[in-house]
């Protein structure tokens, strides 16, 4: 088990390095440079100074050296400062992560809730009219743009029917009883939720279903039947409990498509979580906001991994943590 | 082959969406005879005509700045179609020789493959291809006028969209050419003493057809989502070349105004990348008869 830990660990660690390196590579592909900016916010500077800043600032240097210098400093824990927000890029990150985990954990807890039950029913009913229509659902679900949901949603609830708000988070003043701050902030959460749970339903639904009906074919299924076990048991013990554990693993790579999700659900909701930063930082040059953001992005999405690997053992103890997995 | 086409004839979904795909193909490639039949022109804007109710002019009506709506989006749906088409083929070939190579050659070279495919499948990839499509193809060494013209805007897109699609086709491939390898026209080939390049390319991928075809259209489906989602960031397809998703961008500020702006671009993406889902399942179930009863 410790072993395990140790090479997952590293394996971790590699992977968030090469990754650095790669949006490193990528972000200074990025057009123009801060010393650019710096020239357009200033009519006075001439060429000289712009040459002199970009030797200051280490920016006349070849790529590899420059992350190489941006990785020394940031294995001491210093990310740097975001040019837009002119705080350290983790004071700015940090608060947004909780939100955007606020916002995607809500959406995944629900989506798993429906999908699961929607799956599983569908399986035991194949070919049946409830089976058709899940599966027409789920090909909705699958085919709509994330954004143009949200646009309905909004058109709908915020400017036809004016029920819900068509974005942002709620700020509540100092003073607000907690229970009308909670109230408000979950209207707030209601929108952008239902868009982020609807475009999962989909996939989640189907790979329930698939799981569930390869297991209801095993033989075991056939020998519990067959000794007279209840439906319900057949369904529930038998078939449910070794479907979950392949369930499990999309679960799990289904992280990533979360964070990609929020990256769209917040932008139309105006949520100030990660998605959003990232996607601004990138639209206003803001260099180091956008490389950490999309750091934390996937450290986060390989944490999720992690979890849904132990996970994955504790509910299939023929998957042994200690055994050299291939 | 024709038992094939039988049974996808009786999928009643999967021929009303190819019914339904040819339909908006054909009318997007010839948009610009209908314009000219029409006599609008697409791109000419006209202040005095913003949001025009339908009419027998403006069969949609018109834009915020007075363009045709409909002409607009049926030169969108060029876009989107063109770029969804050339996605899909290349990340179906890179996926392909990947994992044809990953099954066939085994070993070490099977576990780094796989492993990176996961990886690439696990990362948030959205904000990633937000940056992939931001930087400077300049300081990659393209010159300027080629970096500003429409045309690079367009690869680039088709290319930023294949950098995802590869994955499922990469596992999908690998898994059959598992079981491919070992059968005997393999190692018929094998013991005759072919090259394993050619084994892979000759014996396998050609087996591998079906599979590849039911993953390439479903793929442009998955693909024209994702190009719409990247044009309407403004990160895709750059104004005023219309596509679907670009055609999308203003619409939240309008939706007082004009709330039927945002519907139909919106609504034929959907119908589009659910047709070709449909006709992906279909195919499925008329090249695999296996998966049909289950």
């Amino acid at each position: 088990m410790s072993r395990y830990f140790v090479s997952r660990a590293v394996q971790t660690l590699l992977t968030l390095a090469v990754m650095s390196l790669v949006v490193f590579v990528l972000i200074g592909l990025m057009p123009g440079d801060p010393i650019d900016l710096m020239i357009s916010g200033d009519p006075n500077m001439k060429s000289e100074d712009a040459a002199r800043l970009r030797a200051a600032y280490g920016l006349d240097k070849p790529l590899l050296e420059r992350y190489l210098a941006w990785a020394s400093e940031a294995v001491q824990g210093n990310f740097g400062y975001s040019r837009s927000f002119g705080q350290p890029v983790l004071t700015i990150l940090w608060p947004r992560l909780l939100n955007t985990l606020l916002l995607a954990g809500s959406a995944f807890v629900l989506s798993v809730a429906i999908a699961l039950p929607l799956g599983i029913w569908a399986a035991a009913h194949p070919r049946s009219r409830a089976d058709y229509l899940i599966n027409l659902f789920c090909f909705a679900g699958i085919s709509t743009p994330p954004f143009w949901l949200a646009l309905l949603l909004i058109t709908l609830f915020a400017v036809f029917l004016g029920w819900l708000p068509a974005g942002g988070m709620a700020y509540p003043r100092p003073g607000t009883p907690w229970s009308v701050a909670l109230a408000e902030q979950l209207r707030h959460l209601v929108l952008p939720v239902v868009t982020l749970t609807l475009v999962q339903l989909g996939p989640y639904t189907r790979f329930m279903r698939g799981a569930m009906i390869e297991a209801l074919r095993q033989d075991y299924v056939r020998t519990a039947r067959a000794k007279g076990a209840p439906e319900r048991t057949v369904l529930w013990r038998h078939a449910f409990a070794n479907a979950l554990a392949p369930v499990l693993t999309i679960l799990a790579l289904s992280f990533g498509g979360l964070f990609s999700g929020a990256v769209i659900t917040e932008t139309m909701f105006a949520w100030p979580g990660m998605g959003k930063a990232i996607y601004q930082a990138i639209l206003e040059n803001d260099y180091n906001l956008a490389l950490v953001g999309l750091l934390l992005a996937t450290a986060a999405t390989i944490a999720g991994n992690l979890l849904a690997d132990l996970g994955y053992a504790w509910v299939d103890p023929r998957v042994s943590l200690a055994a050299d997995q291939p | 082959m024709t038992r094939g086409w039988n049974r996808l004839r009786r999928h009643h979904l999967a021929r009303a969406s190819l019914v339904f795909l040819i339909v908006i193909m054909v009318l997007s490639l010839a948009a610009p005879l209908i314009a000219e039949l029409r006599g609008v022109d697409p791109t000419q804007t006209d202040l005095f005509r913003r949001f025009e109710p339908p009419s027998a002019a403006y069969w949609l009506g018109t834009d915020d700045v007075g363009r045709d709506l409909f002409q607009r989006l049926l030169d969108g749906g060029r876009v989107s179609l063109l770029v969804g088409l050339a996605g899909a083929l290349l990340s179906g070939l890179l996926g392909a020789l990947i994992g044809v190579a990953a099954g066939y050659l085994g070993g070490r070279l099977d576990a780094f493959l796989m492993r990176f495919t996961d990886g690439v499948i696990a990362l948030p990839l959205l904000p990633l291809l937000i940056v992939v499509a931001a930087i400077d193809p300049r300081k990659l060494g393209v010159p300027a006028e080629l970096a500003q013209s429409e045309a690079f805007s367009l690869y680039r897109i088709v290319v930023i969209i294949a950098l995802t699609g590869w994955t499922t086709v990469a596992r999908l491939v690998r898994a059959e050419t598992l079981s491919l390898k070992a059968r005997d026209f393999s190692r018929a080939a094998q013991a005759l003493g072919a090259r394993p390049i050619r084994i892979m390319l000759r014996h396998i991928l050609p087996n591998t057809a079906g599979s590849l075809i039911v993953a390439t259209t479903i793929s442009m489906g998955t693909l024209i989502l994702l190009e719409s989602t990247l044009s309407f960031l403004g990160l895709g397809i750059q104004p005023p070349a219309a596509s679907w998703g670009n055609m999308l961008t203003g619409a939240q500020e309008l939706l007082q105004e004009a709330p039927l702006l945002a519907l139909w671009p919106g609504l034929l993406i959907f119908l589009t990348v659910i047709a070709f889902n449909f006709l992906g399942d279909g195919l499925q179930d008329a090249l695999d008869p296996r998966s049909e009863r289950r």
